[in-house]
């Protein structure tokens, strides 16, 4: 049985814990707000001599992500954090990470991105990096961006799976803000996570390898179909690694946590910190008799389309709610992926896309509200389900 | 006291209001209920007014935003009344906390609130030079905030204040900081 310690922590305080307890070989660092405090964090485990870790300071993201793609595929547990234009600049180096298939496991402090300048939440840099290949989680709470990060050390390093992932969580509301928090006792999240059992190491110098070559025209080809093979066969084992730490942990895990779906006329499809306040207006309603529910998408990358499925279906208008936009398409990311969805399944509800909170800007319960009654409007044809900003006049 | 309790804190950057904002949710923790404590981020000045928030509940806490309905006010600094609206979207009944050594009668004056809201007053500032030697008031302030609301229980608060300050600091500063919670509990005057 699992010693849990409850205390005070920001999200960063978690992940810098989870990161502890998971002791990696390697940790790159280079800080950039709301993400800085987790490497800070984790510099003083490395420095009080409480892991094993080469930590490794660099002079920019895109360096930052280039050295744990040398560390990972040398064999060692490889961590870092980012955010934002940190996250940015990494582009290039994100897809050579998961077309190489090293396991890095990378938080990111979702933020807006420039211009104009801003440090706070939105989601515009996880979507930028939404067809990188790697495995994307997004973390309610601080204690999810823990259990999470944990999660994604077991799943990143499964001879089944073998890809980076970012278990991501939002910036400064999430980040930031002191939550009550359980921390599980060292040894057994270190009997969950194990250790790297890494194949096709560099150092492994009896079975000599060349990394990161070129590839030809129909071999990139077929490269490329074993990779988009590699994320989806992941789900399952995602699933399978999130009920052994839900057993231990005695949290659910779920690709989508659903909130009175099953009967529910009108719902909320959200990602990240905003849920609750999406729960919240959702009790309120139901104790006013009107059927509401909120689908939370936690992994995000691979798609749980099925589940997704299953918790919409039923419902007569849907409100999705989008921390990013996609200048120009109809809908944002996440719309569009419900649409894609449904449509696939044979399922035709009308839907609304909101943009809503960019740069951090504050989530009222109001504006839940605001969502609710649309979705009323939207369902009885009053209202087109045309992508609006949300809180902006 | 089952429902969730919203606090808002006004100060200027410096005065100590994050840490007062911690400092209650940390107490509340301590007794196994549920807690949020966060600024409003923004540009750090001191001197800048801003704002922090603390929930407290006996049941976990789902909302993640800015406090817009507190039940509770808590203002560090007078200097602020004529420039925050620190009474804005204060629930019916509520409170407000003032560091000042204006009267309760002369405050709720100039917050102009309606009669069901508690106007408390409190010389945070005066009883902190006096204890603590500094013009930090959050910790006399949080006592002030015990006695008049109820929303931690003093005794719980002194605890918290020797565990969480006895790794960080000298038993003169904590005794110090003790006596400053004692001072004002006895002499915050509501009305």
């Amino acid at each position: 049985m699992a010693d849990v310690t409850v205390l005070s922590a920001t999200g960063n305080t978690m992940v810098a814990e989870a990161y502890r307890q998971a002791d990696p070989d390697v940790c790159v660092a280079y800080p950039i707000t709301p993400q800085t405090t987790i490497v800070e964090g984790f510099a003083k485990y490395v420095a009080n001599g409480q892991v094993h870790t080469r930590f490794v300071t660099v002079e920019s993201e895109h360096s930052s992500m280039s050295a744990c793609v040398g560390a990972a595929q040398a064999g060692a547990r490889t961590f870092t954090a980012t955010s934002s234009q940190g996250l940015c600049y990494m582009w290039e180096v994100l897809h050579i990470a998961s077309g190489m298939r090293l396991p890095i496991v990378m938080a990111n402090a979702n933020r807006a991105i420039s211009a104009p300048i801003n440090i706070h939440c939105d989601h515009s840099d996880i979507m930028g990096a939404r067809d990188s290949g790697w495995i994307i989680f997004f973390a309610e709470t601080a204690q999810e961006a823990y259990d999470n990060t944990l999660i994604a050390v077991r799943v990143a390093e499964d001879k089944r799976v073998l890809l980076p992932v970012m278990p991501t969580l939002d910036g400064f509301i999430t980040t930031h803000a002191m939550e009550r928090c359980e921390l599980l006792d060292d040894e057994t999240v270190k009997n969950f996570v194990g250790e790297r059992d890494a194949v096709n190491s560099l150092l492994d110098f009896d079975n000599p390898i060349g990394a990161g070559m070129f590839a030809a025209q129909q071999p990139y080809f077929e490269i490329k179909k074993a990779e988009r093979d590699a994320i989806d066969a992941s789900a399952p084992v995602i699933k399978e690694i999130g009920d052994e730490w839900a057993s231990i942990c005695g949290r659910p895990f779920d690709f989508v946590d659903t909130f009175e779906c099953d009967d529910a006329d009108y719902i909320i499809v959200v990602l990240g910190s905003c849920a609750g306040n999406a729960r919240h207006v959702a009790r309120e309603l139901r104790d006013q008799g009107i059927k509401v529910g909120v689908a939370r998408i936690r992994v995000f990358r691979p798609f749980p389309q099925q589940e997704l499925v299953d918790a919409l279906k039923g419902a007569k208008a849907i409100g999705v709610l989008d921390r990013s936009d996609s200048f120009g398409g109809e809908y944002a990311p996440v719309a569009a992926e419900i649409c894609t969805c449904l449509y696939r399944a044979g399922v035709n509800i009308p839907i609304k896309d909101y943009i809503y909170g960019l740069g951090g800007a504050d989530v009222t319960l109001d504006q839940m509200r605001q969502v609710y009654t649309d979705l009323q409007a939207l369902a009885d044809g009053k209202i087109d389900g045309d992508l609006t900003y949300l809180g902006v006049q | 006291m089952s429902e969730l309790t919203e606090i808002r804190w006004h100060a200027r950057a410096g005065q100590g209001a994050v840490t007062a904002a911690k400092l209650v949710a940390e107490t509340a923790l301590s007794q196994g209920r549920y807690m949020q404590a966060m600024p409003e981020y923004g540009p750090e000045r001191t001197g800048a007014p801003l704002k922090a928030f603390t929930r407290v509940c006996d049941t976990p806490i789902e909302v993640h935003n800015n406090i817009v309905n507190p039940k509770i006010v808590v203002v560090l600094d007078e200097t602020l009344l004529p420039i925050v609206d620190v009474t804005e979207g204060i629930l019916e009944g509520g409170t407000v906390i003032l560091n000042s050594r204006m009267d309760p009668a002369t405050a709720r004056d100039q917050l102009n609130v309606s009669s069901d809201i508690t106007v408390a007053t409190v010389d945070a500032s005066g009883i902190a030079m006096d204890t603590i030697k500094r013009d930090i008031p959050n910790t006399p302030i949080v006592a002030a905030l015990s006695k008049v609301t109820g929303v931690i229980p003093v005794d719980d608060l002194k605890e918290h204040v020797r565990e969480s300050f006895g790794s960080k600091f000298s038993q003169d500063v904590i005794d110090a900081n003790l006596e400053s919670v004692d001072r004002a509990y006895e002499e915050v005057q509501s009305a």
